[in-house]
This record gives structure tokens, C-alpha cells and sequence, in this order.
């Protein structure tokens, strides 16, 4: 049986994984999952994963979440070009500490910034109030600013002069809040530079295709309007706005 | 000059780092950093650390800062036993899957108990609300019950037979809860084998020392000078109130 992967592009640690497999050529069944509709708290998801996430790797009975596990798991059963994830000790730090760093900052800010302005706008019909708007721009803008200057600096990629994991895993937190049409790399030239060099690496042809979903995120209010929100996600809302 | 390791054991990440080290008999010098103290926003460990958290490494001109990042790298530079981080594909995947889950899980979700228990009243003067304390506990009893349910099932240690840096991960972040004065592992029972598996497997003298000082947290509490911890006031707005 192929491996499977459990995907919905709307979410970004299914990109990396998404686009990591396509570009080492692993061959796998793309099981989508919906979760606008709620689907993985359905109870067909259920069994494959109690943690109720994407994305997850389904290898005949070896079932694994976390994208950054996935990755990494990918990277050696498919013994993938050493620069994804170097043998060298130091190297592969660097790539580790951004793996660690990124669960806290880039990610939860980048996401943050995308539900307030893609998904609680056309969930509640009204804007976020601007307090909150303003911390959640501001936890986002210090962990990009941290990112250019303490991961990034003036090297190529993350880790010197190639692409790693530790990219892939960036880039697609960077693109979830430019979905909404927040033009994070405006007044960041290192930034952008960087992913120009990134986007060229993976392939643009790739690169697009991933991001397609989350670039045409202003299809959101259709989908809500033609299924209903799902509880869990009412609550998910709920709680982040406390 | 040998590995330098920045540490505060109030710090549940600098725990798990500073058991590895000893239970490994790693040779490493001990530096300190009381976050009390705010000394995290020294210049020196600026130069270590450009975001200002422990655990941090010097390994010679070497920085390196994460704890999961940290261990990974003594593992492979001091060539520590297998169990640890098992080169086996799937019992590795394991292990990374859990240090993955729980910076988003366990660890925000035991780290509040502590903040909203003991430090938010000592630095703000304020209880804490009971609805925003309720919401915390809901959370910490969601998360331990998935490592119950879903990482420990009815193995012996999260990766199987055998203690992994997984369950060092994640007893460090459970520990921060008790210290404030929630057992976590009060009825709970396959919890509390777990945590006395990896106790002996750690070393009860080293785990106990690990954890003297946030064990002694609520006594310590009652004596700290509440106007010398305003530095955390800032975070403590931000992320809690």
C-alpha cells in the first residue's frame, strides 16, 4: 500500500509536507481532509488520529503527525539530498533550533494574523476589534524581524548557502498571512529576497500550486455560507478571541 | 574551553537540558541565569542568546539555543545510548513527533498553572480570575489526558520500552504544574507509573535535585519581593491578561 498523507493546503505545515514529498519525488495517496467542514473531528478521522490534526503520514501501519516528525522521517527513509537535513552535526542544529523556535513565534503569529483578517471577519461578519489587531500585527512583525535578523542575517537560506528544511517550514508560515492580502515582505528586501530565492528552489510551477488555496482565501465566505460553520470551529474562534 | 550551558532550573526546558547533561556524564560548565533577576537581558547572554531564553549553549564559538535543538546535538556529539533518540526510523519518529506536539500542548498548557497560580499574583498583586483559571485547568487536563491517550497508550515510556527524550520533555513540563500546588498526577494512575518509571530510570537523586527549586516554588513565593519582578509585567499583559 502507498504512503498516505492526510492534507488540507489551507494549513501550512501540510505545505511543507506537501511540497517537500512532491520535490523528492515520494510517491504517496493525497487523503484530503476538509477542515472548514470540521472533517477531522469526524469520526472516519478519528481513527487515524485522535489528535484531531493535519497533516498526518499514514506508512501500511505506521501512523505519524507533526509535520516537522513527517519531515524528518521523510528525509531519511527516502535518504533525500543531504542539504534537507545535513549530516553535519552543526549544520543540523541550526536546522533543529528553527524547527523548535518557529512552534512559538513565526507560526502561532502568522496564524493568528491570518484568522483575524481571512477567517473571524467573514465568521462573525464583523471586523477584529483594533486592539487586538494591533498585538496580533505586532507579535508578527518582532518574529519576522527575529527571523531576518537572528535566523536569516546575510546568509543565503537559514542554514548557509542551501535550502533546508528549516526554509521550507518558514516560508509557508510566512505565506499564510500574505494570503490575506498583508504584503508581509513590503519594506522587509531581505525577506523578499530570501523568498524569491526559496520559491526558485522548490520550483515555482510547486510553489504556486501549494499556495494556490491560500492565496485565493477570500473564497472563504463562499465555503461558510454553503456548509455552515462547523462547532469546532465556532469554539476554536471563541477561544481565541479570549 | 569547554561546553558552556546557560540555565535557570525554574525553567522546564533547562531541566531536561541539565538532567541529559549529568545523566550522560557530559562535561559542562554551569552558568547561571536567574530569570527572578531578569539577568536574561544581560548583554553577555545577549551575545549567547539573541532571543533571551534558556536553555542556551557555547560550545566553543558554537551558540545554540532550543532546548530540543540542544539535546539533539549532545546526543550526537557525545554519542549518548540509543534509547535516548533511537536511530530506529519509527521509534525516532516518535520521539520527534512528541517534542514537536507538546511546544504548542503540554508545555504552554503546564507553563500557565505556574504563571497564573503563583507568579501572576506575586508580580501583578491580583488573583487571577476563576473563569480564566478554569479555562487554564480545562486545557492542562486536555493535553495530559492526550499524552495518556494518544503518546503513552499502554507502553512503558512514550517511544516503548525504554526512556526517550521525549519523556524527559515532557515530565520537566508536567513537574511545573505540581510546583505551583496542582498534582497532576493525582488521580491520574498511569500517569503516576509513568512519572516513576522515568524517575528511576533518570535517577531519583538527579531528578529530585533537577527539580529542588521549583518544588520549594510556592514556599519561595511567599517570601519574594513582588515590586523586584516587575520586568515581567510586560509579558505577563500580553500573553495572560
Amino acid at each position: 500500500m502507498a504512503l498516505e498523507l492526510y492534507l488540507d493546503l489551507h494549513s501550512q505545515p501540510c505545505r511543507s509536507v506537501y511540497i517537500f514529498a512532491k520535490l523528492a519525488n515520494i510517491p504517496f495517496e493525497f487523503k484530503a481532509v476538509d477542515l472548514s467542514s470540521g472533517e477531522n473531528y469526524g469520526e472516519g478521522f478519528g481513527k487515524v488520529s485522535i489528535l484531531r490534526k493535519v497533516p498526518v503520514l499514514k506508512d501500511e501501519a505506521f501512523i505519524l503527525t507533526e509535520s516537522t516528525a513527517i519531515l524528518q522521517y521523510l528525509a531519511k527513509k527516502y535518504s533525500t539530498p543531504d542539504h534537507w537535513y545535513p549530516a553535519d552535526m552543526q549544520k543540523r542544529a541550526r536546522v533543529d533550533e528553527y524547527l523548535s523556535w518557529q512552534h512559538t513565534n513565526i507560526r502561532p503569529h502568522g496564524s493568528k494574523v491570518f484568522w483575524f483578517r481571512g477567517v473571524l471577519p467573514v465568521v462573525t461578519g464583523a471586523p477584529v476589534p483594533k486592539e487586538k489587531m494591533d498585538s496580533a500585527m505586532e507579535d508578527l512583525n518582532t518574529s519576522l524581524k527575529l527571523f531576518e535578523e537572528k535566523f536569516l542575517q546575510d546568509k543565503p537560506f537559514i542554514i548557509g548557502d542551501q535550502i533546508s528544511l528549516a526554509d521550507l517550514v518558514a516560508i509557508v508560515e510566512v505565506m499564510q498571512p500574505f494570503g490575506t492580502g498583508l504584503d508581509v515582505f513590503e519594506g522587509r528586501p531581505t525577506l523578499k529576497a530570501w523568498m524569491d530565492r526559496v520559491k526558485k528552489e522548490i520550483g515555482v510551477e510547486l510553489f504556486d500550486e501549494a499556495h494556490n488555496i491560500i492565496m485565493n482565501v477570500a473564497l472563504l465566505p463562499q465555503t461558510f455560507e454553503n456548509k455552515g460553520l462547523p462547532d469546532a470551529l465556532k469554539m476554536r474562534i471563541m477561544k481565541m478571541f479570549n | 574551553m569547554g561546553l558552556e550551558i546557560y540555565l535557570d532550573l525554574f525553567s522546564q526546558p533547562c531541566r531536561s537540558v541539565y538532567i541529559f547533561a549529568k545523566k550522560n556524564n557530559i562535561p559542562f560548565e554551569f552558568k547561571k541565569i536567574s530569570l527572578m533577576a531578569g539577568e536574561h537581558y544581560n548583554e553577555d547572554f545577549g551575545k549567547v542568546s539573541a532571543w533571551r531564553k534558556v536553555p542556551a549553549i557555547k560550545d566553543g564559538d558554537f551558540c545554540l539555543c532550543e532546548s530540543v535543538a540542544i539535546m539533539m546535538y549532545l546526543v550526537e556529539k557525545y554519542n549518548t545510548p540509543d534509547n535516548w533518540y533511537p536511530a530506529d526510523l519509527q521509534k525516532r519518529a516518535r520521539v520527534n513527533e512528541y517534542l514537536s506536539w507538546q511546544h504548542s500542548a503540554m508545555r504552554p498548557h503546564g507553563s500557565k498553572m505556574f504563571w497564573l497560580k503563583l507568579m501572576i499574583p506575586k508580580v501583578m498583586g491580583v488573583e487571577v480570575p476563576q473563569e480564566k483559571m478554569d479555562a487554564a485547568i480545562e486545557d492542562l487536563n486536555g493535553s495530559l489526558k492526550l499524552i495518556e491517550e494518544n503518546f503513552l497508550q499502554d507502553k512503558p515510556f512514550i517511544a516503548g520500552d525504554q526512556i526517550s527524550l521525549a519523556d524527559l520533555v515532557a515530565i520537566v513540563e508536567m513537574m511545573q504544574p505540581v510546583g505551583a500546588g496542582l498534582d497532576v498526577f493525582e488521580k491520574r494512575p498511569k500517569l503516576s507509573a509513568w512519572r516513576d518509571r522515568v524517575r528511576d530510570a533518570i535517577g531519583s537523586e538527579l531528578f529530585d535535585e533537577a527539580h529542588q527549586g521549583i518544588l520549594s516554588a510556592q514556599e519561595m513565593a511567599k517570601t519574594m519581593d513582588g515590586s523586584k519582578l516587575q520586568h515581567f509585567k510586560p509579558k505577563i499583559l500580553k500573553t495572560f491578561l
